[in-house]
């Protein structure tokens, strides 16, 4: 899929724009400041409803105005499509396809579907267990946009349990744990167990998958003549609880339930949940040691590119081309690994790079050029 | 902002759900235009609906006596009871002019975030209720949401070693709606609870 056209109204600090694109590679080039990101976290937004850069949506829109717009026309399938989302910050979002209104923006998750590089992505490898568990959940939504209902309810679940908890863990010392409180606990359990299983299996499943993919993507990206990078790049889901070997879900929550009862007393003292997909850890490992702690900067850089290049191919083998986004990556990686990354990419539907100057982009994804200076947009005719 | 009791005028119809700032003011500048004894009208109700309107002792449902008009009917069926959770849900079933038994209202439903556990509930009341064993069957009314799930499981455990019949209402796809266009949610309930069609 590729976008033909993206139009902004007060989305950051565009009060109005509107970009022509192509299929291939399209580079974005100005100094700091200018607005690049900004292009390509729109089409971003409009795969995934939500931002690499900020948790919510209140800066998404321009200074000043209460609501932002995002159109793009999308060829999928070799049709054309206008996706529309309007963002309301503190009210929800608004969603059209081809102006008719969708029910609900979710519904809109899917439609697009973009992986996108940028320097964050260094956190994967080195942020904690909480980025990575949001790499592998993002993916998730992406591959079956029905996850992200899953992943809502879950996070709810997890509040209310949590909720309960404290509360009598506040009230156990003054008046003893209140007589309802079992009988609750169990009912919160059962939701917790389903809802949980639910994203644990299928999070199992995108791991055995994506394994294979991350090894290889990492070969082709830190292929070097250096014997210490000839280890395997592996991944390893390690959950927070002993986990049967299996991938069935009713398994998976009778393992859970099971677990939640036998850590009971020590949840009641700390008043939180302790077992869950919410404590489990997405091991990244080179050869038998850990990315974390062990692995070099650049070598960190090459699992982090080899993560997002699996997710491409995994999404890429099951379905429509993803969208391939390229913010600002090349003045973070050294030549070697700015060469290969770009030769991996360049055959993709469509790339869309963005970069502070234009030597850093490699020849390979030159492509057409687009100069964004202070907020104005214009091709170069070269 | 507008002088004293103007802005106060708007500030407390602000409070209210579903209400914000400019449609307070509209409403509030709408109040100041109308007529005198249109106005005097909607306080006298809103003071009497405070003083006179209590709730069944019975069911909890909203009434002007001891106990509400449904409570009171002797043709309603006393052996099928249908829980809820608030007296604008049977508002929604009496509608449906389908069911014949009676009510009872939980005042809301199971949520630790917001402190209500089965003890703010009038769960204490349904368990009294059901002991002389008129009712026979329980229907599990409560809002299809994650609370009301909570609160439908939990009531379940309660209510099953009684040996009464509990059931929950059904849910899935809305009538006269398109299937593609149903959410995989709700898709997804519609396939679980799917029956068999009779000949």
């Amino acid at each position: 899929m590729h976008v033909v056209r993206l139009s902004l109204h007060d989305f950051r600090s565009y009060a109005e724009a509107e970009v022509a694109l192509e299929p291939g590679v399209t580079s974005f080039v100005g100094r700091n400041g200018q607005g690049k990101t900004n292009l390509v976290e729109a089409v971003d937004y409009i795969a995934r409803l939500s931002s690499h850069r900020v948790s919510s949506d209140a800066p998404l829109v321009r200074h000043g105005a209460d609501q932002a717009v995002v159109r793009a026309a999308v060829v999928r399938d070799g049709r054309e499509a206008l996706l529309e989302i309007e963002i309301n910050p503190g009210r929800s979002n608004r969603a059209r396809i081809n102006r008719a209104p969708l029910p609900r923006a979710r519904e809109m998750l899917g439609l697009v579907r973009t992986v996108l590089f940028s320097p964050e992505d260094l956190t994967l490898v080195k942020g904690d267990p909480s980025d990575r568990r949001r790499f592998l959940d993002d993916l998730l939504v992406l591959r079956a946009p029905r996850y992200a209902g899953v992943r809502a309810d879950y996070d709810r679940v997890l509040r209310q349990r949590n909720a309960l908890l404290k509360n009598a863990r506040d009230r156990g010392g003054r008046r003893g744990p209140d007589e309802h409180f079992d009988s609750t606990l169990e009912v919160w359990n059962q939701q917790l167990a389903t809802l949980g299983a639910e994203l644990l299996t299928a999070r199992l499943v995108l791991v055995d998958d994506l394994g294979p993919l991350v090894g290889r993507a990492y070969e082709a990206v830190a292929q070097t003549k250096n014997w210490a990078s000839r280890d395997d790049a592996n991944l390893e889901y390690r959950a927070s609880f002993e986990l049967p070997e299996t991938r069935d879900r009713v398994v998976v929550r009778d393992a859970l339930l099971a677990e939640l009862e036998r850590r009971k007393a020590d949840e009641v003292q700390r008043g939180v949940s302790l077992v869950g997909p919410h404590r489990d850890e997405l091991y990244l490992g080179l050869g038998p040691l850990p990315v974390k702690g062990y692995a070099s900067h650049g070598e960190s850089w090459s699992f982090a590119l080899a993560l997002r290049l699996a997710s491409y191919d995994l999404l890429r083998s099951e379905g429509d081309d993803p969208i391939l986004i390229l913010d600002d990556v090349f003045a973070e990686l050294d030549t070697e690994r700015r060469e290969r990354l770009a030769e991996l990419v360049a055959g993709a539907e469509q790339v869309l790079v963005t970069a502070a100057v234009a030597a850093d982009v490699p020849a390979a994804l030159r492509g057409r050029r687009v100069d964004v200076v202070d907020g104005k947009v214009a091709a170069r005719a070269d | 902002m507008y002088e004293g009791i103007v802005q106060d005028l708007i500030d407390e119809l602000g409070r209210l759900p579903g209400v914000g700032p400019k449609s307070a003011q509209r409403i509030a500048f709408h109040l100041l235009s109308a007529d005198p004894v249109d106005v005097r009208r909607l306080a006298q109700v809103l003071v009497e609906v405070k003083e006179r309107v209590r709730f069944c002792s019975v069911c909890g449902n909203v009434a002007e006596e001891e106990t509400c008009r449904i409570c009171r009917d002797p043709r309603r069926d006393p052996s099928v009871l249908c829980v809820v959770e608030e007296s604008k849900d049977v508002v929604a079933i009496e509608r449906t002019r389908e069911f014949r038994g009676r009510y009872h209202v939980l005042g809301g439903a199971i949520s630790p975030i917001e402190g209500i556990g089965p003890d703010e509930l009038r769960i204490r009341e349904l368990m009294t209720r059901l002991a002389d064993g008129a009712v026979t069957e329980v229907i599990l009314a409560t809002d299809p949401n994650l609370e009301g799930e909570a609160t439908a499981t939990y009531l379940t455990r309660l209510l099953k070693p009684m040996g009464l019949r509990v059931t929950r209402l059904a849910s899935g796809l809305p009538v006269g709606g398109d299937l593609e266009y149903a959410d995989e949610v709700t898709l997804g309930r519609a396939f679980e609870g799917r029956r068999a069609v009779d000949d």
